[in-house]
This record gives C-alpha cells, sequence and structure tokens, in this order.
C-alpha cells in the first residue's frame, strides 16, 4: 500500500466528553488524540456544542445547533429513511436537540412513549411526543430521536459541502445516515464504526427501524470498523455484511491524564469494608441483576463487604426492588451517574470491578478500573474479553462462578496483588495509538476502494 | 564407545474439578474423575498404547540391543490401573523383556524436595515400593520431578542409596562442559551425574514436525548421523524426553513413529555406539570432574529454572498453604487425608498457575485445563480450604 499523506477526517458522533453518558464519548476523545497525533486533521460534528467546550479538544468540533437546518430537510430526508425501511412511516417533529439525558427525562421519555404505544395498540390515534423530551441511546427510542437523527444528517450534508476532508468516519447507528449524506454530497470514501449494535441494546427485542439503519449504513460503508472480534461475528451472522470489509480495531484506554495517586482512605480504628463495584448503564445489556444475584451469595458467606452499583437507566426501580426483596439494602448501594471527582473517588475506593455485560461489543470501563489498580471481573460476552489475558473471566449468567470469583479476590490478598500487578503491565500495551495505527490502515483501504 | 541412553518420562496429574467456594463444607471429592479418565483414555490410544507396543516390537527385534528406561510418576500409575489396564500391562511385559529399566521419582511429581526432606523421602519410597510391586525392579537411578536438581538434592538423594540421579544440561549450569560425559555432583562421594542433551532431546521432542525448523522434516539416518559425529567426544548422549512426544505431542502422522522405528538400527550402524539405561550408563563410566550446582535448575522452559512452577505470588501462596498442612497431616496419620494432601502436591497444579505462559507460549497453554492462572488459583484454594476443614474437623 501507498503510505498517503495523513487522511483529513470529517468525524461523526453523538457524544463528546464531557457530556456523555457511557464508553462512546471516551472512545471517541481517545481515538481523536491518537489520530490527531498521527497528523489526521479532525473535524468533529456533534449534535450540540456549547460555547468553552472545545478548549481542550484535539479536533475542531461543530455542534449542528450552531447551523440553520436547510430548508430541503424534510422530504428529502423522510425518502432516505423510506427508501432503507419500507413499511415504517416516521413522523419527524422539531425538537431541541438534547440527547444527555438525566434519570428523570429518560423516565418520562419513557413513560410517554409507553403510552403513545399503548395507545396505538387500542387503535387510537397517534399523539406527539412532546418536543422537550428525546430518547436516550439505550432502551427504546422515540420517534423524536429518529428525528434528531434526520435533522443531524441534513446539517451534516451542508457541512460536508463546506469542510475540506478525505474521508467521513462515523460512530454507531445515530450516526450512519448522516455518514450516508455526507458521502452522497461530497462523493468521499465512508467509514463506519461500529460500537454497539441493536443486539447488543436489546437482545432479540430489537428495534426494527435501527436495526434496518444499521444494516443499511453497513452495507452503504466503503469500510467497516469493529470495536471486537465478537462484535465483527455480529456483524456478519446478524447483519449478513461481507466479512471482507470489516476490520477489528480494538478500544483502548487514554492514560495521558493520570489520577492523583492518593492512599484509599481508612476509617480510624477499624478495617474499612471491602468495596465491589458495578458502573455502567443500569439496563439489559449491561447486567445489573446478575451483579445483584451474586452479591446475595458473597454477602450470605462474607462479612464486611459493601456492593455499589453506580450508573442510570431503565432497570434502576427494579433492580433497587430485588436488593430490597433480597433484604441487602444496607450493604448494597446506588450511587446514580457518576462523573469526574465522584467517578475517581469510587474507582479508588473499590477493591473488585466487576462487568457482567450480557451483551458487550468492547466494555472500556475495565480498562478504567485496572488504570486504577483494581482487579476486573469481566463476562466472556464482551469484546475487552479478548484483548484482557490478567482479568477473570465469566459467563455472565453464571452467578456462582462471578460470586466465586468476587470471594476470591477478596479473601486472597496475594490473587488481587498478582493480578492488579500483571494487569497493569498489560494495560501499558493497550493504547490508543495501536488502534490509530489500524485506523490509519483502514482509512487508506477505504479511499483506495473509493477511487478504483 | 559412546552409549546412546534414552529416558522417557510419563506422567499424568489427577487435575481437579471446577470446584467453587459454595462446595467448600458441602463436597469433599476434588478430582474430576470424568475429565481425567478421557484424558488419559485418549493419550493412551494416541500414545502409550502404540508406543508400547513399538518399543516391544523394537527391544525383539533388536534382540536385547534396543535398551530403554521410563520414569512412570505414580499418579499416572494409579490412573493406568483405573482407566487403562491394557496400558499398565504393556509396561509390565516391557519390564519383563529385561531390557527396560524404571527409575525412582516421587510418587506425586511433587515439588516435596524443596519444601520438606521428610516428605520427599516418604514419597520417594512409595513410589520405589510401587516399582517393585508392579514391575519388580527395585530402582537405582533417581530422577526428580521436571529433573529440578541442585547440589543439596543431588546429597539427599546420595543418602538414600542411588547411584546417578539425572539432570538438564542447562547452559548456564555447564558453560564450556559437554553433556555428554559422567560427573560428580559437588558434595557427594559417589552419586553419578547424567546430564540431558538437550538439543538431540528437543530436535526430537520439540521440533519434529515444526515446518519452519530448518531440518525439517527430520529424517532417521540424518538424525543417526548428528549423533554419530560426536563419536570420539562423547561418552554417552543422554536423551531425556517426555514420553507423550509419541503420538501426543508429536502426532502420529507427523511420522513420529516411523522415524522411531527406524531409528535404532540406524544408529547401530556406526560400530562406536550402543544403547545402554542409566543404570548400566552409570556402572560402566566414571566421572570426568565435579559440577558445582548451587542453585536450582530444571528442564522447563527457555530459563531451565523453577519458574514455571514457583515464584509468582499465586503459586507461592498456594504451596506455602500447602505445605503448612504437613504436621497436622501427618498427626492425623490416616490414609485417606494423607493421600489427598499429596494428590495436591502434584507440580501440574502449579504450572497452571504460571503467570509468564502469555510471553513464553503455548507449551504451558496446551497442557491448562483453567483459562488462567487466576482461575487455576481460585479453584486450588477452594479445595484446599475444603481440606483443611476436614482436616480440622479430624482433629477436633
Amino acid at each position: 500500500m501507498t503510505e498517503k499523506q495523513p487522511a483529513k477526517i470529517l468525524m461523526l458522533g453523538w457524544e463528546f466528553p464531557p457530556h456523555i453518558s457511557g464508553g462512546l464519548g471516551v472512545a471517541c476523545l481517545g481515538m481523536t488524540r491518537a489520530l490527531a497525533e498521527r497528523g489526521h486533521p479532525i473535524t468533529f460534528v456533534l449534535p450540540r456544542v456549547k460555547q468553552g467546550m472545545s478548549n481542550e479538544a484535539p479536533v475542531d468540533l461543530l455542534g449542528v445547533n450552531q447551523f440553520p437546518v436547510p430548508s430541503a430537510r424534510p422530504p428529502a430526508m423522510g425518502a432516505m429513511l423510506a427508501g432503507i425501511s419500507p413499511g415504517l412511516s416516521i413522523h419527524t417533529i422539531d425538537s431541541l436537540l438534547s440527547p444527555y439525558m438525566t434519570e428523570e427525562s429518560y423516565q418520562l421519555t419513557r413513560s410517554v412513549y409507553q403510552q403513545r404505544m399503548a395507545g396505538e395498540r387500542q387503535g387510537g390515534e397517534r399523539g406527539d411526543v412532546p418536543a422537550s423530551v428525546v430518547g436516550d441511546v439505550s432502551g427504546d427510542y422515540g420517534p423524536d430521536l429518529m428525528a434528531e437523527t434526520l435533522r443531524y444528517a441534513a446539517v451534516v450534508g451542508e457541512i460536508a459541502a463546506g469542510v475540506e476532508h478525505d474521508v467521513i468516519h462515523c460512530h454507531d447507528w445515530l450516526t450512519m445516515l448522516a455518514g450516508i449524506r455526507a458521502r452522497q454530497v461530497s462523493g468521499r470514501p465512508l467509514v463506519v464504526h461500529v460500537h454497539a449494535l441493536e443486539f447488543d441494546r436489546s437482545g432479540e427485542h430489537v428495534n426494527q427501524l435501527v436495526y434496518d439503519i444499521e444494516k443499511h449504513g453497513m452495507e452503504q460503508a466503503d469500510r467497516v470498523v469493529a470495536v471486537s472480534h465478537y462484535t465483527r461475528d455480529t456483524i456478519i451472522r446478524r447483519y449478513g455484511i461481507d466479512p471482507a470489509k470489516i476490520t477489528v480495531v480494538h478500544n483502548a484506554v487514554d492514560r495521558s491524564h493520570s489520577p492523583v495517586p492518593l492512599p484509599a482512605p481508612r476509617r480510624n480504628g477499624r478495617q474499612r469494608d471491602k468495596v465491589v463495584l458495578f458502573l455502567g448503564r443500569i439496563t439489559f445489556q449491561k447486567g445489573p441483576d446478575y451483579f445483584i444475584e451474586a452479591a446475595a451469595r458473597v454477602l450470605k458467606k462474607k462479612e464486611n463487604v459493601r456492593f455499589v452499583m453506580a450508573g442510570s437507566g431503565d432497570m434502576t426501580r427494579r433492580m433497587i426492588e430485588r436488593v430490597a426483596a433480597l433484604k441487602m439494602g444496607t450493604r448494597f448501594h446506588f450511587t446514580g451517574f457518576l462523573r469526574g471527582a465522584a467517578l475517581e473517588r469510587i474507582f479508588r475506593e473499590s477493591d473488585v470491578y466487576v462487568m457482567p455485560s450480557v451483551s458487550e461489543p468492547f466494555g472500556i470501563s475495565p480498562l478504567e478500573a485496572m488504570y486504577h489498580d483494581v482487579p476486573v471481573i469481566i463476562s466472556r460476552q464482551s469484546g475487552v474479553a479478548e484483548v484482557l489475558h490478567h482479568a477473570l473471566k465469566v459467563d455472565f449468567w453464571d452467578v456462582e462462578a462471578l460470586a466465586d470469583r468476587i470471594l476470591a479476590l477478596l479473601n486472597h490478598g496475594k490473587l488481587h496483588e498478582e493480578i492488579v500487578r500483571q494487569g497493569s503491565k498489560e494495560l501499558k500495551a493497550i493504547q490508543w495509538s495501536n488502534a490509530a495505527h489500524h485506523l490509519h490502515d483502514v482509512y487508506n483501504q477505504a479511499r483506495e476502494r473509493s477511487i478504483q | 564407545m559412546t552409549f546412546v541412553c534414552f529416558y522417557f518420562q510419563v506422567h499424568q496429574p489427577h487435575r481437579l474439578k471446577p470446584y467453587s467456594f459454595f462446595d467448600i463444607g458441602n463436597d469433599h471429592f476434588y478430582e474430576d474423575d470424568e475429565k481425567n479418565a478421557a484424558i488419559l483414555r485418549k493419550v493412551a490410544e494416541k500414545c502409550y498404547i502404540p508406543a508400547n507396543k513399538l518399543m516391544l516390537e523394537l527391544i525383539r527385534r533388536m534382540e536385547g540391543r534396543f535398551r530403554i528406561s521410563y520414569s512412570i510418576s505414580g499418579t499416572a500409575m494409579d490412573q493406568f490401573q483405573r482407566f487403562s489396564p491394557e496400558t499398565l500391562d504393556l509396561f509390565k511385559e516391557l519390564a519383563d523383556t529385561g531390557c527396560v529399566e524404571f527409575l525412582s521419582e516421587t510418587y506425586n511429581h511433587s515439588l516435596a524436595s524443596l519444601f520438606s526432606v521428610e516428605e520427599f523421602r516418604q514419597q520417594v519410597s512409595h513410589h520405589r515400593q510401587l516399582m517393585r510391586d508392579e514391575f519388580g525392579q527395585v530402582p537405582v537411578i533417581f530422577r526428580n520431578t521436571e529433573l529440578i536438581y541442585n547440589n543439596a538434592i543431588a546429597g539427599l538423594v546420595e543418602s538414600m542409596g542411588y547411584d546417578a540421579i539425572l539432570t538438564e544440561g542447562a547452559d548456564h549450569v555447564i558453560e564450556w562442559r559437554s553433556p555428554n560425559f559422567l560427573y560428580r555432583p559437588e558434595g557427594c562421594d559417589h552419586l553419578k551425574l547424567l546430564l540431558k542433551n538437550y538439543r538431540l532431546s528437543d530436535d526430537i521432542a520439540f521440533r519434529f514436525s515444526n515446518r519452519d525448523w530448518p531440518e525439517y522434516p527430520l529424517t532417521a539416518p540424518r538424525y543417526a548421523n548428528w549423533i554419530h559425529q560426536l563419536a570420539g567426544s562423547a561418552d554417552t548422549v543422554n536423551l531425556f524426553m517426555d514420553y507423550e512426544t509419541f503420538g501426543e505431542h508429536q502426532w502420529q502422522d507427523s511420522g513420529i513413529f516411523d522415524f522411531l522405528a527406524d531409528l535404532p538400527e540406524r544408529i547401530l550402524t556406526h560400530p562406536d555406539f550402543r544403547f545402554g539405561t542409566p543404570s548400566e550408563v552409570a556402572a560402566a563410566l566414571p566421572p570426568v570432574a565435579r559440577l558445582d550446582v548451587p542453585g536450582t535448575i530444571s528442564w522447563a522452559d527457555e530459563e531451565r529454572d523453577l519458574t514455571a512452577w514457583k515464584g509468582n505470588n499465586l503459586q507461592d501462596d498456594a504451596l506455602a498453604a500447602l505445605f503448612s498442612l504437613e504436621e497436622q497431616v501427618r498427626a492425623r496419620n490416616n490414609p485417606d487425608l494423607t493421600r489427598t494432601w499429596r494428590r495436591l502436591q502434584t507440580s501440574d497444579h502449579f504450572y497452571y498457575m504460571c503467570t509468564k505462559w502469555f510471553a513464553d507460549g503455548d507449551v504451558h497453554k496446551y497442557f491448562n485445563p483453567y483459562e488462567s492462572p487466576y482461575d487455576a488459583y481460585i479453584n486450588f484454594q477452594n479445595v484446599l480450604a475444603d481440606f483443611k476443614q476436614t482436616l480440622h474437623e479430624q482433629i477436633s
């Protein structure tokens, strides 16, 4: 392959630090930093950019909110969607762009959506969803979120006409229509980066429209990047995409901002309780229920252990009820969504990190836990299991094995010590610069393909 | 005159079943009978039975000129009795030819030599008894688990009445010296030391079917020629290897059995060469010099040291916990408890806990029933916790 100038990238994403709801934003930051270090100029388009947000970013951040919506949008974009998923009609409605949600707004969206669906089943009229609420990137999606992706795509089309770029790189289904639109406008090759699929988020109960967009986006793409072999297999098996155009590029962990080394706080006189941490969205995909069942087993065998569930999501209430039913509320704590200093603190105070995901395309947070010298137990149904050797691995459904591994890490200091020591060495090799190196090749392949 | 001295190691551990923390106190049987039976039968079918038959045929055809030796661990013998009596019968038939020597080792293929002199003596004597009962031979040559060796072990083995001991011809120990002579261990009066010629041994054991090896495919005439080149500059060429080399590590379709079938005659085409068992070699040859080995060596990995079994946090913690029970186990004097404790000493359990195998390659992975060294450690510690509990219940 001839060595080309680093490609100018038009990157399309849905979240970017500090406004994140999950690992995607963290991954985008690490990835763009490493790509920028390799000399790739990057224009990163987000749904919304606020004043002062782009100060530390390694990219030119553009917010769709900073652009007027093109007048030609509704019919053209509506037709685009109809072509992908015939039989589904979508009402596009104007609404505020605010993809980042609190738990309250999430619950509100959900209940509105459910009411609406119930009304439909009874043959009632389709009522429009209030304009101020938008669906999260997990669980169910209201049609207003679909409208957001269309609006986003329309504006990206305008941006693609005005911003110089060699390759278009989009992340997940929310930006796939925009990626296709940009390619129509600029004729540059499209790289679709898959971090999570509808099958991961929803199991067998997929949202057909989201599935159709994902399939169409990957079919249209010149190259597809999967975050793991696990995800690559799903793309081939569930979406029928040509294996030859899919490249696996594993995520990494950003080590450029090191945590302040502070000793773990100890209470006077007595040994501090051990802390076992679950950190992630409290949704079907992340397997919070298995964490709770394992916690119940551990607490039967061991005192002075606390379990922490940090995050939010559509299963939160059910999980709280389950903890109460198991009568372990004094030992099991819900913190809500954590960021910044609170996040640092919970990692620092934890003795074991558990990621019991039912289906995890990659799973970046175990790497963050290891970065804080916390040993990790991860489900075998995760992409990160492909790159980590110095971690304990269990099947997500095997709560007894999970409890066994938690107890082992709590009971055997030498095991804890060895796995942290080895894991810390291993982590040094999992760098975004390697991922950027692979992405560089993917860009070149995409550019060659589009020349042919 | 130069000897060619074959010694084959035969060993199978009693692998543990997946044993959870929640089994502690509820389940006192630790071995994975099903897996152990399946593996043993598979290896017997691929290796032990066809290899034994070939050895018998060669010995008979060569009318006493082809001579070999085995060291068979007690844990392997136990499993032959239970799962493959045919294999054991063939070994007995080999013993009856008079051309096959059986060596001494620790019954449980353990690391006792590094932890307890008393335990080591007992396991060796237990194994010696087994060899006498099954094969009608009292071994006079000792080889330690994985050829683990140092001056102190040599001294101990001499005090137990053996004529010679085997170990690795590790470069960092022998330096400029040749492994093709007998040595006297530092501090010993009469014990002789046989060193493995690891280059020629590993050509068969590790490289035989490696297509990237420049010498691939290796033929018996060429291999015999390499040995013949040592004429006049060697007293003995010691070819020590796992018996599972034949048919298990090197598969039958690699041509390993054909190679073996052809080799003895090819070697004997040169009049200066003859086959000898370790005791025959030791009786015929004088030691040429003393060899000082203060640090411990073995035949494992590139390092030829103990790090495959000992040295990381997991291994050291588990070994210390296990051997700390010695006094209590002895005090109970309960044959079942003693046997269980000794089976937990089998070195394989600690080999599975080795964390360097990511870098060190597939040999470790190949033999490892666990997904990671951490799982091996956790399983072992769970088992040990139950054993400890049982032991204490017996005492109180």
